[in-house]
């Protein structure tokens, strides 16, 4: 939590980045920056999911579509805000010459996906037995 | 007649790529907007709707203005210095801010 407390500082002030270490070579900080662009785009997808959930679903009940809704977009939120961090993250480990950061993020969004998809499943076949 | 390599090109394309990459990332955040658009106006016309239509078109509009200045950068043709965090925070922040104006119209 400490750690997460000093990247988000590291976030505004990017003079605190570059007087680490050295500078790596470019294609790994460009390489670092489309993976960043990739985990947006994955938020971005997220966001419209939730929004097409909203809009696209008016049968289901209000408790089913605002829920799933708001799964997909806490789910958007939370991939915007790691993307940056891990950005981050994996910069200085570059600039220090350290490992790159490990994550259990990608595994985590996973099983919410599919635990979100399996959800709409349910609730669209219920839609139509019921 | 072949044109000799530009100096210092990267065989990689890197930059190229990253260019286009972010080229994609407009056109996510293009999509997802045009759907706030439509949620947020998809009850009538009425105040509400048309302040967070208002406030999706500006957070579409910060994005695409760091996203295109960051493109700008990366097609200048020399070596591009990395991607600064103040730019990295202000995308996150409008996609972040683009889910709150969801959550909002859900309820």
């Amino acid at each position: 939590m400490i750690d997460f407390a000093r990247n988000v500082r590291l976030w505004f002030e990017p003079q605190h980045i570059s007087e680490e270490g050295a500078t790596p070579d470019y294609r790994f900080s460009l390489a670092n920056e489309r993976t960043f662009l990739a985990w947006l785009r994955t938020a971005l997808a997220l966001i419209g999911g939730g929004f097409a959930v909203d809009q696209f679903l008016p049968h289901l009940r209000w408790a089913w579509r605002a829920g799933l809704a708001l799964a997909l977009l806490a789910a958007g939120v939370l991939c915007a805000l790691r993307a940056v961090n891990h950005w981050v993250r994996c910069e200085r480990a570059m600039r220090r010459g350290e490992d790159l950061p490990v994550s259990r993020f990608p595994a985590l969004l996973s099983i919410a996906v599919a635990v979100v998809a399996l959800a709409m499943v349910v609730v669209v076949l219920a839609g139509w037995a019921g | 007649m072949t044109r000799p390599p530009a100096q210092d090109r990267d065989p990689g394309l890197q930059p190229e790529r990253t260019r286009l990459a972010w080229r994609r990332t407009t056109l996510s955040s293009t999509v997802a907007a045009v759907l706030a658009a439509k949620a947020s106006l998809h009850n009538g016309v009425q105040a509400e709707g048309i302040i967070i239509c208002a406030l999706c078109c500006a957070l579409w509009l910060a994005f695409l203005t760091v996203a295109h200045r960051r493109i700008r950068t990366l097609a200048a043709g020399n070596i591009p210095p990395p991607l600064a965090p103040r730019h990295a925070t202000t995308a996150v922040l409008c996609t972040a801010a683009l889910a709150v104006c969801a959550a909002v119209l859900v309820y």
